[in-house]
């Protein structure tokens, strides 16, 4: 084409979508064929006739029934306490300067990207009945017999919200945020107290970001197996965990497909639900748009929730006249904010409990004893020379490094170009691709797994690295593009509109100006990527095929066996590579967006 | 006027860390005033304004509200009404619940609270939109409801915090002569709080103009337009030719020959001199003023309703004046000798090293 024509010629209306195109095509094929597959096969019999046997089975069976009840109970629960406790500490970070906030965000942020195994690992420690809690509730004297916190629905409980209430609070504070301040300023000067303040002002607007937090958490908290698996006891027993058991031990795929089926239509049930009645807008912190008139049932509960508002307002209001009364503010004395303590007090304790427990595998790793005890008896590094010096584990190790960092790259490849494409174009479909991109993070893991594994049988990828680098970006791509979209927001464009106009090619445009001034977020999308794969345990439970064994697939198979004090020295590696990887992340992606 | 004082403030200060954002601020309002804070951004006036209201915690200083000394009360203790720049009003309660909220606060019969309402709707000429929400109206109607919110419960005080800074033009104009009028029917006290000086100039009955977290000058419109009393002031509103100048027994002698003559200032030495651009007129042949200068027509600008003229004089310094335009007019061509005059009156002078 020569020059003329090229000018001439008018830019293809495909054009805006090119950038996405390879990340679509990659998902559609990875991501979205194979769960269709998925839902294809289940339709099927073992002989391969058309039949709804496995369907029946599900429903016909029992235990399929109180299998999928506990799976729900226990991701109810989980919702509820995750929720609760979570509150206070978004609230603390909403309504903090901005440098306190991006300071304690840093440490919900952290036990959000450690991994489950090993915050499963300290749990295991921490509860077990000749552990640290067991021995400070008889020294301190409360009860006789130890408590038994592990093997049951306590242990369960006490793991899975540890697992997901930074989900939690991360949902609720996007919501939070977007809560104008000055609302709070504006009650108090219309006469309203604290306690009024909150409950009828800023509680209500924070509602949304507590619908969305409760749905994240319950659509994850449905498709998990690690804590149940390690932490509950038999009546424990999540619907993930039958998959597997189906999938490995009894090869009975079709019924697994079933079963991912029942799961994930009960996950998108409830998603439409919530869509229903709240509008999917909310889960990323948007305002709702014109709401339409309601119907008679949405106003009944406008009344009730106005009534419940109303009531706890009132009641936390006479507590503060009353103490108003008992002691009168001056107006000539600097008054402490006491509620405000309080609230530090609990959400500090929170964030306690979301960090500290992790920390646990650092003393057991360095004991000298042959077990895992804590505290530990003695101090030697032999359960670090036993996993440097096992080929078993360092083979693990560094293919976890390889998989992970060409997870890295292949996210990156593929994600960037469409996140340029989803901030910077105008493009028609772009609700419709950011929800394709965003999926894999929605749909339960073990769906995702089952379904590229039965894909994988078939063209030969299961035991494979390249199968687990697949597999692996198809999770780890949203994190890039959100991660890339955010950055984006902050850039410039007119910056590459000068750069053109001083006679740069879009290429030099790139690599002289957009790429260097987004190094930083570029870095930190990179290093998202790599945990997600570094620490992935799902879908490399199956894709690994118990040939190329990764970090958390040998640390899930020792920890099924029999816990050791080499796990903990393996986790505390994990530790201090996870968390120097975030905190570097972060760092990077806070100067990228300030930048 | 002997209206009694509504609020004081005495040596108000506030620093963040090392950052002084209000350094010692003296205020009177006196009952039925409407004060002006006026500004840069910056210059410490939503910080003062958000001390009276009790959001921001001062670091020195009192605050008098009612002759009640308030400086470290809680808000909701203060009886003050407060209009918020982008209004502030609840997205998730109607316009009627909103304007019910202070109301309810303070307990309230619901009958009386319905009563109210309608009333207050009434005043500000939107009785049709109680049910619906605020993100349903316009930004005029919002900024209405929320001055109605604030005025219902009757405040001592109304503080307005650039109400008007989110409507447009044409809009702005008429709110500001609206919420003028409203304050003078119900004989409220406001203070208010702009960087516009237009604005400011239009609604107040003094202006209290601030520069650098501190408090420049307390003055009526009219004293502050004509007598400011340091250059920043001069500067800041309207235009002014701004010039070092030497007075010496009744005489101004300034740059490039110009003189002025006649001044009753008995003072003598180095001092900065002020003229406003409407005072100075193109002077005919032989006619005489008390100051004068006399330069080159550098450029004339036709701006509607007057024209700008800008005249050179010999040492380069360029004098601003204002002259008025009708029909048929034909501007002066640049490039003509011309001698500018002007009344000895509407010279100000501010010593060197004085108050500027």
């Amino acid at each position: 084409m020569s020059g003329a024509e090229r000018v001439l010629r008018r830019p293809s209306r495909w054009r805006p979508y090119a950038g996405v195109v390879p990340l679509a095509l990659f998902l559609l094929l990875l991501f979205v064929y194979p769960i269709v597959d998925l839902l294809w096969l289940s339709f099927f019999d073992k002989a391969g006739e058309p039949s709804t046997e496995h369907y029946g089975a599900v429903v016909a069976n029992p235990v399929w029934f109180r299998v999928m009840l506990i799976t729900f109970e226990i991701a109810g629960w989980t919702t509820i306490f995750s929720v609760l406790a979570g509150y206070p500490v978004a609230y603390l970070l909403a309504t903090s300067s901005e440098s306190t906030r991006s300071r304690l965000l840093l440490w919900v942020m952290l036990p959000f990207w450690t991994s489950f195994l090993v915050r499963t690992f300290a749990w295991i420690v921490l509860l077990s009945q000749k552990g640290p809690l067991n021995r400070l509730v008889a020294a301190l004297g409360l009860s006789d017999a130890p408590l038994s916190l592990i093997y049951n629905f306590t242990g369960t409980m006490i793991g899975m919200v540890h697992a997901l209430m930074p989900l939690a609070v991360l949902t609720m504070l996007s919501v939070m945020t977007n809560i104008d301040p000055r609302l709070r300023g504006a009650a108090a000067t219309l006469g309203a107290r604290g306690g009024e303040t909150f409950w009828r002002v800023y509680f209500p607007l924070s509602l949304p970001g507590v619908a969305a937090a409760a749905l994240m958490v319950f659509i994850t908290a449905l498709g998990f197996f690690i804590t149940p698996a390690l932490l509950g006891g038999r009546r424990e027993t999540m619907i993930s965990q039958v998959i597997i058991i189906q999938v490995q031990d009894l090869l009975n795929w079709s019924f697994a497909g079933a079963l991912s089926v029942v799961l994930l239509a009960s996950a998108l049930l409830i998603f439409i639900l919530y869509d229903r009645l709240l509008g999917i807008s909310t889960l990323s912190g948007e305002a709702r748009a014109g709401t339409g008139r309601k119907t008679l049932l949405g106003r009944i509960g406008d009344a009730i929730g106005a009534a419940a508002v109303a009531v706890l307002g009132r009641i936390c209001d006479i507590v503060q006249r009353a103490w108003e009364a008992l002691r009168p503010p001056r107006g000539d004395r600097a008054r402490r904010p006491m509620a405000r303590g309080v609230l530090w007090l609990a959400g500090l304790a929170i964030i306690g409990f979301l960090v500290l427990p992790a920390l646990v595998v650092i003393p057991v790793s360095l004991t000298g004893g042959n077990f895992v005890t804590f505290p530990p008896e003695g101090f030697s590094l032999r359960w670090y020379q036993e996993y440097l010096g096992s080929n078993v584990w360092v083979e693990a190790t560094l293919r976890s490094f390889a998989v992970a960092a060409l997870t890295g790259v292949l996210a990156m490849l593929l994600g960037v170009p469409a996140a340029f494409m989803l901030v910077r174009s105008r493009a028609r479909a772009k609700t419709a691709l950011i929800a394709l991109i965003l999926s894999p993070l929605i749909i339960p893991r073990i769906v995702v797994a089952v379904a590229v594994y039965v894909v994988y049988a078939r063209i030969g990828l299961v035991g494979t690295s390249v199968g687990l680098v697949l597999g692996h970006t198809v999770l780890a791509v949203p994190y890039v593009v959100i991660t890339m979209m955010a950055v984006l927001k902050t850039y410039d464009e007119r910056l590459d509109q000068a750069a053109a106009s001083l006679g740069a090619s879009p290429w030099k445009t790139l690599t002289k100006v957009t790429f260097p001034l987004l190094r930083g977020g570029m870095i930190a999308s990179f290093l998202f990527a790599f945990i997600t794969s570094f620490d992935e345990l799902t879908i490399s439970l199956f894709v690994s095929g118990g040939l190329v064994s990764t970090l958390p697939r040998q640390m899930w198979n020792d920890m099924l066996l029999q816990v050791n004090p080499t796990l903990a020295a393996v986790s505390t590696t994990m530790l201090v590579i996870i968390t120097a990887i975030i905190l570097g992340a972060e760092y990077l992606r806070r100067r990228a967006v300030k930048a | 006027m002997t209206a009694k004082t509504k609020l004081k403030t005495v040596t108000l200060s506030k620093n963040y860390d090392s950052v002084v954002a209000l350094a010692g601020a003296d205020l009177e309002v006196r009952e039925g005033e409407f004060v002006t804070l006026l500004g840069p951004s910056g210059s410490g006036k939503t910080t003062l304004l958000m001390m009276v209201a009790g959001l921001v915690q001062p670091s020195g200083g009192e605050v008098w509200i009612d002759g009640k000394l308030s400086t470290y009360l809680p808000p909701h203790l203060r009886d003050i009404g407060m209009v918020f720049q982008n209004y502030a009003l609840f997205p998730h309660l109607t316009v009627a619940e909103n304007i019910a909220f202070p109301l309810r606060m303070r307990r309230l019969a619901e009958a009386e609270i319905g009563k109210e309402v309608t009333r207050i709707l009434e005043l500000v000429q939107l009785p049709q939109v109680a049910r619906r929400l605020p993100r349903e109206l316009s930004g005029g109607q919002q900024q209405r409801i929320a001055l109605a919110r604030c005025l219902v419960y009757k405040p001592s005080i109304v503080l307005m915090d650039e109400p008007l800074g989110a409507l447009d033009k044409k809009l702005r104009d008429q709110m500001q002569l609206e919420i003028k009028a409203l304050q003078r029917r119900l004989g409220i006290t406001v203070v208010y709080v702009t960087h516009d000086q237009e604005e400011a100039m239009t609604m107040s009955d003094r202006i209290c103009l601030m520069n650098h977290a501190k408090i420049e000058q307390i003055d009526t419109p009219e004293t502050l337009y004509f007598r400011p009393r340091t250059v920043f002031a001069a500067d800041f509103l309207g235009d002014s030719n701004i010039f070092k100048a030497r007075l010496a027994a009744g005489r101004l002698e300034g740059p490039g020959g110009l003189v002025v003559n006649g001044l009753r200032n008995g003072v003598g030495g180095p001092v900065t001199a002020i003229i406003r651009p409407e005072s100075l007129r193109v002077l005919s042949n032989g006619e005489a003023a008390e100051g004068s200068a006399a330069g080159k027509l550098e450029n004339v600008v036709f701006v509607g309703g007057f024209m700008r003229l800008f005249v050179r004089l010999s040492d380069g310094t360029i004098l601003q004046a204002k002259g008025a335009t009708a029909p048929g007019l034909t501007l002066p061509p640049p490039g003509d000798a011309v001698r500018l005059g002007w009344p000895a009156a509407a010279t100000v002078l501010i010593p060197e090293g004085g108050a500027a």
